[in-house]
């Protein structure tokens, strides 16, 4: 059994290489499949940490999805002259309809913008006390989808039964300030709480390597090289991100099942479909991707730090 | 195509490491004035002589503190000289890098006299892990796994946890792990410092059973008794000086 003269350490191929890496990347998965609730406990923390930065990403990209159909919710009111009576409004509407770029047309007469107006600003009282209407009636008008809107608007100010013409933009400029600060947002966070799942797993893998310390050393001892010492740890590392990234993204979908009816009535309010939607593959794929790469970084720092301290001595 | 070439460069550097080897073969162990002070001064080890023959099996004892384990230390590179030259397996291990240690180190079986054995795993992967760290195949290691278990009568413990084990036994599976990748130097710091004279007896007669079969052994014990009835050389380490010498025949000092 025993040769006198060394033999020099078998060098080996590629693909011993490759198992050997899935050996140990097995043999740390079945590691912490041997302390369930300690593993789940970790990847559910970072499950959390990365759902947050996720869910706002999404609603980032909804809102901008909805800001850049440009003309979706976008109306022109068109404040008719007191001149032109009740019944010359449906006249007035259908020419209205018949022009390109315009997709519907409501008609709020006198009479109805003074109820409304009642109703809504509580003058009730006040109004009453007017001789008489002082309100126009109003045609909204609202444009197709890629109607040039402010040429629109020009050409509809010429017409001699409309005193004037208001585009009525605001809330979409204010939804796009809102969407690119969301955006903004979500990076801000994301990179934070990014490094909250680095720190937990960098914690928990000095940890790891504190209860291994023997072990290490032993191993130096015999001759392990860094890499090979380093190298189940780093594949804990990544397991841990790859559950923590699972963990989100089904987090994500629980919640989006939970809020599905409210978001509905949302979505019916401002006449518009949102899209709040779960992944797509891609975006799962990435997920998986980030949040992987995230542990084995992790696991990095701190194999890196705390290795060099376990010496045998 | 790539594995020929592979296979090729792998002779190439075989031989020219069996060249330097036969070039310079100062034995497998060679202190040359060798001096060790541990932070603070203290010395662990001051101007060590010593030559190791391959193939030879030797004894290093003296009171504790004389530097026994120093000297072992400095041939695992678990520590560094701090000055004189030192040569283990035809390597200068002055100028042998942090990277190359763990190599150094897979051609040393070591053996404590805490055995360092894993005691979350059985007998069998406690024994194994040479050769998983050396990257062996699977297969491989099951025969040589076995080889030296049976080597070291411990066949039939193969799935027993190191706990359950008597103290010999235990020191028996450290033995195992030192040998299993066939190492051409053993060394052991104390193999039998826990053990009863019997149990120490058939220890050393283990290790005799390994030099039969050239490997070269360093044992340190400060076991008189059981070493001189051995009939083998004896080193005596004082206060970390090399004080006798049982093959010079001399006393330094
Ligand atoms: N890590 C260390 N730091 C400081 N002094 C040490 C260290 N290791 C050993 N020594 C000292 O070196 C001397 C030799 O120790 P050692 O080699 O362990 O002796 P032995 O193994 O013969 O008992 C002792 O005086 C010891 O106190
Ligand atoms: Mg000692």
């Amino acid at each position: 059994m025993h040769e006198p003269t060394s033999r020099p350490t078998r060098r080996s191929g590629p693909r011993d290489w490759l198992k050997r890496q899935a050996r140990t990347a097995l043999a740390a998965l079945g590691r912490l499949a041997q302390a369930p609730l300690a593993t789940l406990t970790t990847s559910a923390v970072i499950g959390i940490t990365l759902a947050l930065p996720l869910a706002l990403h999404l609603f980032a990209n909804d809102l901008e999805r909805l800001g850049s159909d440009w003309n979706t919710g976008a109306s022109l009111s068109l404040f008719i002259d007191p001149s032109v009576p009740d019944e010359g409004l449906p006249i007035l509407r259908d020419r209205l309809l018949a022009m390109p770029g315009i997709d519907s047309v409501r008609t709020i007469t006198r009479d109805e913008a003074l109820a409304e107006f009642r109703q809504l600003s509580g003058f009730g009282e006040a109004l009453k006390m007017l001789p008489e209407n002082p309100l126009p009636a109003v045609l909204i008008a609202h444009p197709t989808h890629d109607a040039p809107v402010e040429q629109l608007a020009t050409h509809l100010r010429h017409l001699a039964e409309v005193d004037e013409v208001q585009l009525d933009l605001a809330w979409l400029d204010r939804l796009r300030a809102i969407s690119r600060l969301l955006e903004r947002g979500v990076w801000v966070l994301g990179a934070l709480l990014g490094l909250a799942v680095l720190l937990t797993i960098g914690n928990t893998i000095r940890l790891e390597i504190q209860n291994r310390g023997e072990e290490i050393r032993v191993s130096k001892l015999i001759g392990a090289t860094d890499a090979f010492i380093r190298r189940p740890f780093l594949y804990t590392g990544l397991w841990y991100g790859l559950f923590g990234g699972v963990i989100a993204w089904w987090l994500l979908t629980v919640s989006l099942i939970l809020i599905a009816d409210p978001l509905e009535q949302l979505a019916g309010l401002y006449e518009y479909k949102l899209r709040f939607s779960a992944l797509s593959l891609e975006e799962f794929g990435a997920l998986l991707g980030i949040s992987g790469l995230l542990g084995l970084l992790g696991a990095w720092l701190a194999v890196s730090r705390h290795l060099k301290e376990i010496e045998p001595g | 195509m790539k594995s020929v070439s592979a296979a090729k460069q792998r002779l190439a550097a075989d031989l020219k490491r069996e060249k330097e080897r036969a070039r310079d073969d100062t034995g497998i162990i060679h202190f040359d004035n060798v001096s060790k002070y541990y932070p603070g001064g203290h010395a662990g080890l001051s101007h060590v002589d010593l030559t190791l023959t391959t193939g030879e099996m030797a004894f290093l004892t003296g009171h504790s503190g004389a530097g026994k384990s120093t000297l072992l230390k400095l041939i695992g590179l678990l520590e560094r000289p701090s000055s004189g030259q030192l040569r283990v397996l035809s390597r200068n291990l002055n100028r042998l890098g942090q990277r190359q240690t763990p190599w150094h180190r897979r051609e040393i079986g070591m053996i404590f006299q805490d055995n360092r054995l894993l005691f979350d795993r059985n007998v069998f992967d406690n024994v194994a892990l040479p050769l998983v760290i050396q990257g062996v195949g699977y297969r491989e290691i099951g025969k040589r796994v076995r080889a030296a278990l049976d080597k070291t009568g411990l066949l039939h413990k193969e799935k027993a946890a190191p706990v359950t084990l008597s103290g010999g036994e235990q020191q028996r599976v450290g033995i195992a792990r030192a040998v299993v990748g066939r190492p051409p130097l053993i060394l052991a710091d104390e193999p039998t410092g826990n053990l009863d004279p019997q149990l120490s007896r058939d220890i050393m007669l283990l290790f005799e059973q390994f030099n039969q079969v050239g490997v070269s052994v360093l044992i340190a014990s400060h076991d008189i008794e059981l070493i001189s009835t051995l009939d083998k050389r004896v080193l005596v380490l004082e206060q970390g000086r090399m004080v006798y010498d049982t093959v010079t025949e001399q006393r330094h000092a």
